[in-house]
């Protein structure tokens, strides 16, 4: 059975395509079933970065040229920017999709869900069942053997991130937000999503005293108003760190101009961060996921090779069977044929006379089985099967 | 045999100590050595601590050299409650030098064989010497801890761009387990020193330079809950005090002890 691949991402496909092919959990799920109808399996992984169709079929070039045409169905500008693998290159791909090394942002954790979603909804078999169990299996230990995605991505994941290196557990930390901005909200989202509690959203009609009276009780400040100069000064930030008790304060300015007086950094508890600063962190941190990135390809290769030698020995499985059926079925017979003389045999010689013959045969096949697995592995697996086939005249009675 | 158990132990904590210099350069493999490093360490020194005890059949850690021994078993048990967990390791930079050094120096004043039958007694040794020393050792964790909080919120307040790459507890937690370790820590100074006062004075004996500046030493520390509870002290401020605690601990620990013993 082979394996194949057709597919588009944002490394071929402009947003204006994928959108075209784009499918939501429903579609995907009906996607897969209609194109396991011939007997097929079939899986759909569908995120906003990519359109993919996994299909395990006899016929490759026939389960190809379906996939093609279902995808093309769905927007017939997409037939360029197809991609069609097969078999061990099909398996590669989605394994490093699953480690999200062929993710726009190197490492992110979202695509594992997704590659997960895929097989959930698919119409999958013994061949992709193992494809994903494995490629969420690699996936899990690229994350757990190499950093790749202990860091944050984005400018609000890293002010995130920030927060915790101040407060570790931020369940209950209080937020004030200064203006409403696009990054600004994602920050908040993303605290917003480790517990953190927002207290206040500030625009320019909030008074002045409030923000103040918010100040002592906040934990995080997160600014970006379209001010042309800074909305809090140093001095009002000293004001209330006197009635914070020792508390500490993180304040994270997304505008420029600047909405946070810089001379707020050299005050005595408080932790200033500007734009740059935290896009130089997020620079540094996706270098670091580059750098990663090497050594996971390494382990998603080891992964994917294993994958293949199990893939290629299904070729043999029925042969190695087989013989060892037929290994079986003589020595079997042969026992019966000496039944005379084994009838004088006592329970434990008769055991022991099994044992014996089952030993036999069990070393005569052993390294046969080696040698048939080892050369599917290097591709001549069908070659071996037929010869094993026609030397022990498998299958003839059957013809 | 304890001379059979002191090497393993040794070149245990020595491998633990290279191990965390590997892990600031790569974190990772190293880092999970040198905690293994420790893990087993700690038994072989426990294992010899406790033939030392059955050999002796007592306390035999009343010697400055032996207590020293004990003092490392001490510091490196109280480091392994945490510094197991990886954002903990890095405390191992600063824990298990000393922790080698410290058993190098209790070695060559012969504090890892026998100490031969001691005239006070094993009650006695076990509150005053043990309480004193489990006292220090939580103070040194306590410091460790408030010399990491510097580094780190140095490393906050200077804003390179490197400050994720490597994972550190948070600010506020390490300010709290320094906090909650002093606080355990007091208490058994207290009533260590109070039993070798009360025997002091029972005995009418003179004070010696040991006594003065642990009394230093247990005020300084009393000053620190003091004022991290009732006066609002947080952060560096308490950081700082943190360590010149440690100081006099030092002091204690490896300059007077001749005074003591003698």
């Amino acid at each position: 059975m082979h394996l194949v691949l057709v597919g588009t991402s944002h490394h071929h496909a402009p947003v204006e395509l994928r959108e075209q092919v784009a499918l939501d959990g429903e579609d995907a799920q009906a996607f897969a079933a209609r194109l396991a109808a011939d007997g097929r399996e079939a899986a759909c992984l569908s995120t906003c970065n990519r359109t993919e169709l996994y299909l395990a079929a006899d016929d490759a070039e026939q389960a190809e040229h379906a996939a093609a045409a279902a995808l093309v169905s769905l927007g017939p500008e997409v037939e360029p920017a197809l991609y069609r693998l097969q078999d061990r290159a099909a398996a590669h791909h989605l394994f490093r999709v699953a480690a999200g090394l062929d993710s726009l942002v190197p490492g992110e954790g979202e695509i594992l869900g997704q590659v997960r979603l895929a097989q959930e909804l698919g119409t999958t078999g013994p061949l992709l069942d193992r494809l994903f169990r494995q490629a969420l299996h690699s996936g899990r230990k690229v994350r757990a053997e190499t950093a790749i995605g202990q860091s944050p991505a984005s400018v609000s994941a890293a002010a995130a991130a920030l927060a915790e290196q101040v407060f570790g557990s931020l369940a209950g930390r209080a937020i004030v937000l200064l203006g409403a901005g696009k990054v600004s909200e994602q920050a908040a989202r993303n605290l917003r999503s480790r517990g953190a509690e927002i207290t206040l959203v500030a625009n320019s009609k909030t008074e002045r005293a409030r923000i103040e009276e918010q100040l002592v009780a906040a934990d995080v400040v997160i600014a970006s108003t379209n001010a042309p100069g800074a909305v809090l000064e140093a001095a009002t930030v000293a004001d209330a760190l006197r009635s914070r008790k020792g508390r500490r304060l993180l304040l994270v300015d997304l505008a420029v101009p600047r909405d946070l007086d810089p001379a707020i950094a050299d005050l005595d508890g408080c932790y200033l961060y500007d734009i740059d600063d935290l896009e130089g962190i997020v620079t540094e941190t996706l270098s670091l996921r580059r750098r990663e990135a090497e050594r996971a390809e390494a382990i998603v290769a080891a992964e994917a090779k294993k994958f293949h030698e199990w893939h290629t020995s299904l070729d043999v499985v029925p042969a190695i069977a087989s013989l060892r059926a037929r290994a079986e079925e003589i020595r079997e017979a042969e026992l019966q044929k000496a039944e005379s003389l084994l009838g004088r045999l006592d329970d434990s010689q008769r055991r022991a006379v099994e044992a014996v013959t089952a030993q036999i045969v069990n070393k005569l096949l052993h390294l046969p089985t080696v040698r048939m697995k080892e050369a599917a592995a290097a591709a001549d697996g069908v070659l071996y099967a037929e010869a094993v086939r026609h030397l022990f005249g498998l299958g003839e009675d059957e013809r | 045999m304890a001379e059979l158990l002191f090497w393993p132990a040794l070149l245990l904590y020595g491998e633990a100590a290279v191990g965390y210099f590997g892990e600031v350069r790569r974190p990772g493999r190293a880092g999970r050595a040198a905690t293994w490093g420790v893990r087993l360490g700690w038994l072989a020194q426990t294992a010899l601590l406790a033939v030392q005890v059955a050999r002796d059949d007592g306390f035999p850690w009343e010697t400055w050299a032996s207590s020293l021994s004990l003092f490392v078993w001490l510091v490196v048990s109280a480091y392994l409650i945490w510094g197991c967990r990886r954002p903990y390791r890095i405390l191992g930079l600063v824990v298990m030098p000393l922790a080698v050094a410290l058993l190098v120096v209790a070695r060559a004043g012969g504090g890892t064989g026998s100490s031969g039958a001691s005239h006070y007694s094993n009650l006695f040794l076990v509150v005053h010497v043990g309480l004193v020393l489990a006292a220090f050792a939580g103070f040194t964790l306590a410091a460790a801890l408030s010399g990491l909080y510097i580094w780190q919120e140095r490393r906050l307040r200077t804003r390179p761009a490197t400050i994720l790459r490597r994972q550190v507890p948070a600010l506020a937690t390490l300010d709290s387990l320094a906090l909650r370790t002093v606080a355990w820590s007091v208490p058994l100074l207290t009533l260590g020193a109070s039993v070798g006062l009360v025997r002091l004075v029972v005995r009418d004996d003179r004070l010696d330079a040991l006594i003065a500046v642990t009394a230093v030493t247990w005020l300084v520390w009393c000053a620190y809950l003091g004022l991290r509870l009732l006066g609002g002290w947080t952060g560096r401020r308490a950081a700082y005090l943190a360590l010149a605690g440690f100081v006099l601990v030092g002091v204690v620990r490896l300059a007077l002890p001749v005074t003591h013993f003698a």
